[in-house]
């Protein structure tokens, strides 16, 4: 039974660690190669530890059989190890050496994130790749979050690996003037990582949760490191910390959302909000970015009670983040904190100027808005929002906001 | 759309306002540009502080700031997305300044790059 627990959770943090070193020695455009490996070695660590048990060290044990394979197939493949020892400037192909040390594994894998994070690869590319080659999902698992075929995640896959070999990325860390660049394409990829597992319309709640855990995962990797942490990087971990602590008062056991208001507020994860505080401390060293803004609102959120501070606050965030970035669900969030601040009359007439007319957040607002001062106007907006709402689980909410008017 | 200057006209900038007075009208004022900002119109905007201001003058006579001999000053400016200056009237009628008696706001229209203007 333990074992069983063990080695999904092994192959994950090893898969991806492995992976990286070998595409490290390797060269990028020989991922293939670096997951084919990596993957023989977790099966031969299934086959051996069912019948022997779990080594004392499962990593070392991983290590050792992923060196030795490796040299295997670079001695049943000569032509592919006369290139790679070219690559590398190593005498022969015996001494090409598998550095799984723990530095070269962090380096590795940091150069990873930045390959994968390349402009050149589309967003939706990117996120895909990071699942399967940063976080060592699996094909189904990637599909089951985005709620659609492993084929589909295959082809991704196979355009954004295409894409790196074309591109000809290469596998080393941004100069130094570079890294700002980089690293804001860096964080908007995870960003998008969390936000597709604290979003995701998947019914499986561990899976999310996971998603959300692995992107948090990486953007550790960038404090840890010297060059990368930036307080904009400490401002997306605070976010992230602040939004997760929530994770397990946000949807009930099948699946439906639990609105803010509904939450159980003790279930909160109040070690997750101090650490929220902590990096969102971290990060106020610089000029203020849009994470700190988002982190900053996040945190605010952590405190239930429908304090003036509390509203007055969110507002005024909301201002300084549209005028960085606009974005419509920022626009509808400042809307509904105005609301609070003002009060709906006022929070009425400029959310009426919004023009989202294709949006069903923006009828749910207005519904929100017009509920108990014209009940009419609530239910067809609420109505409104229904009928633009794709997924059941909005619908669902929207059904439940028109009974109880 | 085309792009306009909102540009805020105080008639006396020496008017010494309490801190708990300029409070409100900073947090009026991010307030109004917030809300322009949520419709996707808000391009870019600032204040302009009295400090540190100077004129240089015909011959560059160096002057200590507009004020005393001009009776009007720039406080700041905002640049906002308007399909017409009507559009961007609306967006000036909400802006805090205009509770000055004697303030003004001043729209400007953003001559095109397309190298006709």
């Amino acid at each position: 039974m333990e074992q069983q627990e063990l080695i999904p959770h092994l192959f994950r943090t090893e898969f991806s660690k492995i992976t990286a070193v070998l595409c490290k020695t390797f060269g990028i455009d020989n991922i293939k190669i670096a997951e084919d490996l990596a993957g023989e070695t977790f099966l031969s660590a299934m086959e051996t530890w069912t019948y022997k048990g779990i080594p004392e060290n499962p990593a070392a044990w991983l290590y050792a059989v992923a060196k030795n394979k490796t040299k295997n197939y670079l001695a049943r493949n000569h032509f592919f190890s006369e290139k790679i020892v070219n690559q590398i400037k190593h005498s022969s192909s015996e001494s090409v050496e598998i550095d799984l040390s723990e530095k070269n594994i962090t380096d590795s894998q940091l150069q990873m994130l930045f390959a994968v994070c390349h402009p050149s690869i589309s967003t939706e590319s990117q996120i895909v790749l990071a699942l399967r080659i940063l976080c060592g999902f699996g094909i189904s698992e990637i599909a089951t979050a985005f709620l659609t075929n492993k084929e589909t995640i295959n082809k991704r896959l196979f355009r954004a690996k295409e894409k790196l070999r074309l591109e000809k990325v290469q596998l080393e860390f941004p100069t130094e003037p570079e890294i700002n660049k980089r690293l804001e394409t860096v964080l908007t990829t995870l960003y998008l990582l969390f936000s597709e597992g604290y979003y995701s319309e998947s019914k499986d709640a561990v899976l999310r949760e996971d998603l959300c855990l692995e992107a948090m995962q990486l953007t550790y990797l960038l404090i840890e490191n010297e060059h990368t942490n930036q307080p904009n990087v400490n401002a997306l971990l605070s976010l992230m910390c602040f939004h997760s602590s929530r994770f397990q008062t946000r949807k009930s056991e099948n699946g439906e959302i639990i609105l803010y208001h509904d939450q159980d507020e003790t279930l909160w994860n109040k070690e997750l909000i101090i650490k929220g505080i902590y990096y969102l401390h971290q990060a106020s060293k610089d000029k203020i970015s849009k994470y700190h803004l988002e982190a900053t609102i996040a945190f605010w959120n952590t405190q239930k009670a429908d304090t003036k501070e509390k509203w007055e606050n969110i507002l005024h965030l909301y201002n300084l983040l549209l005028q960085i970035e606009y974005s419509p669900i920022a626009a509808l969030n400042r809307t509904f904190a105005l609301s609070k601040v003002k009060g709906k009359q006022e929070a009425i007439v400029q959310a009426e100027k919004l023009n989202l007319k294709d949006n069903h957040f923006y009828f749910t607002l207005l519904g929100e808005l017009y509920n108990g001062i014209d009940n009419e106007k609530a239910k067809q907006n609420f109505q409104k929002a229904f009928s633009l709402a794709k997924s059941n689980t909005d619908k669902q909410t929207i059904q439940k906001k028109i009974e109880h008017l | 759309m085309n792009e306009f200057m909102l540009i805020f006209r105080h008639e006396d900038g020496n008017k010494v306002a309490s801190p708990e007075q300029i409070q409100i009208w900073m947090k009026q004022t991010m307030d109004w540009i917030g809300g322009i900002a949520a419709q996707n119109k808000f391009v870019s905007g600032t204040g302009l502080p009295f400090d540190d201001a100077r004129v240089v003058r015909h011959n560059n006579i160096v002057t200590n700031g507009p004020f005393g001999e001009i009776k009007e000053t720039i406080g700041g400016y905002i640049v906002v997305k308007a399909d017409s200056v009507d559009e961007a009237v609306e967006f000036a009628k909400g802006s805090p300044v205009l509770q000055g008696d004697g303030n003004s706001v001043e729209v400007r229209k953003i001559a095109a790059k397309d190298g006709i203007h």
